[in-house]
């Protein structure tokens, strides 16, 4: 495909659209759901096809109230729409007149504070339409970048944006293209770590869900500028969904030419392929993943050499996370200036967050970086619900901290959560009121951790099995003051000898818990007691005595 | 590799001054200089796998404690293999290995032959801390020359490396995760019942501990030979 023929594709997609003066866009991230078929049937019955054009899309915000149809061009929102509301919806359309009883008022709010980067148009195209995302100028950056720029310009231009990866440690991405660039090797290869584990985060999922076209161009671009054909993506086979479109999606780009030989008829040849990962979460670790690929048990390796100058099948590797592929054609396509322009002098851009727990809205919300914590759970999240009172959030999964109440005016962006004890991670967030004891949540993490740790390094392996087992003892009531000293102790082996991040950052949680609610510890080992009454100590001091 | 294309660097450690190939790791220029970095899961001969963290030193410059067994000589590099903040880490990882399993030493084969009780004593662990975990772990003595007592086994790794790189045969591997981990012979089959087993012996003889040793050992009396690692490694380099 020339980059003139993906041009009239897009007019040709856009054009049709235009056709139709009422539009649906139905957005369920069930799959099961069949509120678009019903209403594609209902429109043939009252024989409106050619009026009326329903769009399937995979997100449009607000999961919670799903499923959501918005009427275009009227941009009116509905909520909670079922089979019994397609006539309703059908009058409305021919009266004018919007029905109250569906309105959903609260989307359009929640929009309003966010800055959509990665998420932007996926409220309009449908994840199993190539075209659509064509519609929406997509692939139009690879085609300039292929015709017009040199590897070297799209190299510098991410290097201005000032994008960091966003899987969690937050390495410059422009400075990890330039190492991979400039790598000694015939064969290179660019890898999307779509091995999303943290409890409570599913940013990467939905990414790919609703529009895996955006990681393949990204992956595309990046291939591009490093010098790369072979392009993995691995994702854990947890996702059958995102697993399905994304392999409808290369097919779809293969078909037009955008992945394989020659594409955009110039000397560039790419291919992406699966990997699917077997449910260890240590495999999100680049080496682990690179190795897990590979076909070799997926353990993390020491570094250096990095996958940049040694990763998989020891050839230099990009390796990056699929948020941050998704941000490479935006970047491209508006400029670096205009990333750069997002965001915070140090953190650029914007940042995917996965709201979970005690929090009226759970579900994905962007937000330029540098916005104020409070804002994303109160304004964004809606707040706490049942009228309880907010406690703390734990950020960045496993390796992340929770924060407190007195910390909730701190910028979020990749040094203040630092400051605070937690770091930004993936984007995972999870909201906690006064009904958890954290202690328990402590326990709950390293409880994931001792199952996750991969065995290797002997810090890690028994240092987490360690911690569980004492944590177990204060939350039974049975815990001393000399324990707080041994689970000190432990972090700092944990810290400074593991072997992987996974085990140099598992002790995160709890530090951070024993930082901000140490009264919490004291109150299960001094008093007997759990202030939040989660832990059954009373029923294991009875059977005990 | 062309010989002339490997540069000489000079580097200190502990305050010694040394030269040395920039493609060799720290490990090995400490030691041909009779400077002695402890070890579990390194042996001369295989390859490297960084994992028992034992190793670990003090470079200047860098924040991060480095494995020596991994990490190659640089120019101008400052080492530091003995303060008192490694000292520290050792004796705590070595406690954590004593509190994994079973190792209880006065009725093992290998007591006073093993890596572990050597270390133990020389870097002055006299007790362990930490609560002992001691899971009930199987003995396989299927295979009819060797027997493989799990609770002795602190994962080094070396088995399989031994078992993949030297003989070729890969019988050994890993199983689970975690605490979990186990070394396995084939699909977690009976050692007796593997089919790739050459009965070689090599890892019998490069376990560091009593985990695996050969029948008709009493107490004490299980030796090991691991000298020839390196030169079996040689002639097969030799060879290919």
């Amino acid at each position: 495909m020339t980059p003139e023929e993906l041009h009239d594709l897009c007019t040709q997609e856009q054009e049709a659209a235009e056709q139709y003066p009422h539009h649906l866009y139905v957005c369920s991230s069930d799959p099961k759901s069949i509120l678009a078929k019903d209403l594609r049937q209902e429109i043939k019955k009252r024989d409106k096809e050619k009026t009326i054009c329903v769009h399937e899309v995979g997100f449009m915000g607000l999961g919670a109230e799903e499923p959501i149809v918005r009427v275009e061009p009227q941009q009116v929102y509905y909520q909670r729409v079922g089979a019994e509301d397609i006539d309703a919806l059908f009058d409305s359309l021919d009266s004018g007149k919007s029905i109250e009883r569906l309105a959903c008022e609260t989307l359009p709010e929640l929009l309003k504070h966010q800055r959509l980067v990665v998420l932007d148009k996926n409220d309009r195209i449908n994840p199993n339409r190539i075209e659509d995302y064509i519609a929406c100028g997509g692939y139009q950056a690879l085609m300039r970048a292929l015709t017009e720029q040199s590897p070297a310009q799209v190299l510098e231009e991410i290097t201005q944006s000032g994008l960091r990866g966003r899987g969690g440690a937050g390495f410059p991405t422009g400075l990890k293209w330039n190492l991979v660039a400039k790598a000694q090797g015939e064969k290179k290869y660019v890898v999307c770590n779509a091995d999303e584990g943290d409890p409570g985060a599913f940013m990467d999922r939905m990414i790919l869900e609703c529009n895996p076209h955006r990681v393949l161009e990204g992956m595309l671009l990046a291939g591009y500028a490093v010098g790369a054909s072979q392009g993995y993506i691995y994702i854990r086979a947890e996702y059958p969904l995102a697993i399905k479109r994304l392999r409808l999606a290369i097919k779809q780009a293969q078909r037009l030419g955008l992945l394989g030989h020659r594409i955009g008829e110039v000397g560039f040849d790419f291919n992406i392929e699966l990997r699917l990962g077997a449910g260890a979460f240590v495999c999100g670790e680049e080496t682990a993943l690179l190795g897990s690929i590979a076909g070799r048990r997926g353990t993390p390796r020491p570094r250096p050499p990095y996958p940049a100058e040694r990763g998989l099948w020891n050839a230099p590797t990009l390796i990056n996370n699929v948020e941050t592929f998704a941000n490479i054609a935006p970047i491209m396509k508006h400029g670096s200036a205009w990333f750069a322009n997002i965001g915070t002098e140090k953190s650029k851009g914007t940042k995917v967050f996965a709201l979970a727990g005690r929090v009226t809205y759970t579900g994905l919300v962007e937000v330029p970086m540098g916005v104020p914590l409070r804002d994303i759970i109160f304004k964004l999240g809606g707040g706490i619900p049942n009228h309880c009172e907010f406690k703390a959030v734990q950020t960045g999964g496993p390796s992340g901290g929770c924060i407190p109440a007195e910390h909730l005016d701190i910028s979020v962006d990749y040094d203040s959560l630092a400051q605070v004890g937690s770091i930004m991670g993936s984007g995972g967030m999870i909201i906690m009121d006064e009904t958890s004891c954290m202690v328990d949540v402590a326990k709950f993490f390293m409880a994931f951790c001792c199952e996750e740790s991969c065995g290797k390094c002997i810090p890690c392996r028994v240092g987490t099995s360690q911690m569980y087992h004492i944590l177990q003892r204060i939350t039974n009531g049975q815990g001393t003051l000399y324990d707080l000293e041994l689970l000190e102790e432990l972090c700092d082996v944990m810290q400074n000898t593991s072997l992987c991040g996974l085990g140099q950052t598992a002790p995160n949680p709890l530090l951070s818990t024993l930082r901000f609610f140490r009264h919490e510890y004291l109150a299960h080992i001094l008093d007997k007691q759990c202030p939040a009454k989660v832990c059954k100590i009373h029923k294991v001091m009875e059977a005990v005595s | 590799m062309n010989a002339t294309s490997v540069r000489i660097v000079t580097l200190k450690i502990d305050d010694r001054e040394l030269s040395a190939r920039e493609d060799r790791t720290i490990l090995e220029v400490a030691r041909e200089n009779q400077l002695d970095i402890p070890t579990l899961c390194h042996l001369d001969g295989l390859s490297s796998s960084g994992a028992c963290r034992l190793c670990l030193v003090e470079i200047t410059g860098i924040r991060r404690l480095l494995p020596a067994c991994v990490t190659t000589v640089g120019e101008g590099m400052e080492v530091y293999t003995n303060t008192p903040r490694i000292q520290h880490y050792r004796k705590l990882i070595l406690e954590l290995l004593f509190s994994e399993r079973n190792h209880v030493c006065s009725v093992c084969v290998s007591n006073g032959q093993c890596e572990l009780q050597e270390l133990a004593r020389k870097l002055g662990v006299d007790h362990v801390h930490y609560p002992y975990l001691m899971p009930e772990l199987p003995v396989d003595a299927s295979n009819p020359r060797f027997v493989v007592d799990h609770n002795r086994c602190i994962l080094c790794g070396r088995c399989t490396r031994a078992c993949d790189e030297i003989e070729g045969a890969h019988t050994w591997d890993m199983r689970g995760r975690g605490i979990e981990t186990r070394v396995i012979t084939d699909f977690s089959d009976p050692w007796g019942a593997s089919s790739t087993c050459t009965g070689c012996g090599k890892c019998v003889h490069v376990c560091p501990t009593g985990a695996l040793s050969e029948k008709g050992r009493s107490v004490a009396e299980m030796v090991k030979h691991k000298h020839f690692m390196p030169y079996l490694t040689l002639m097969r380099k030799e060879q290919s």
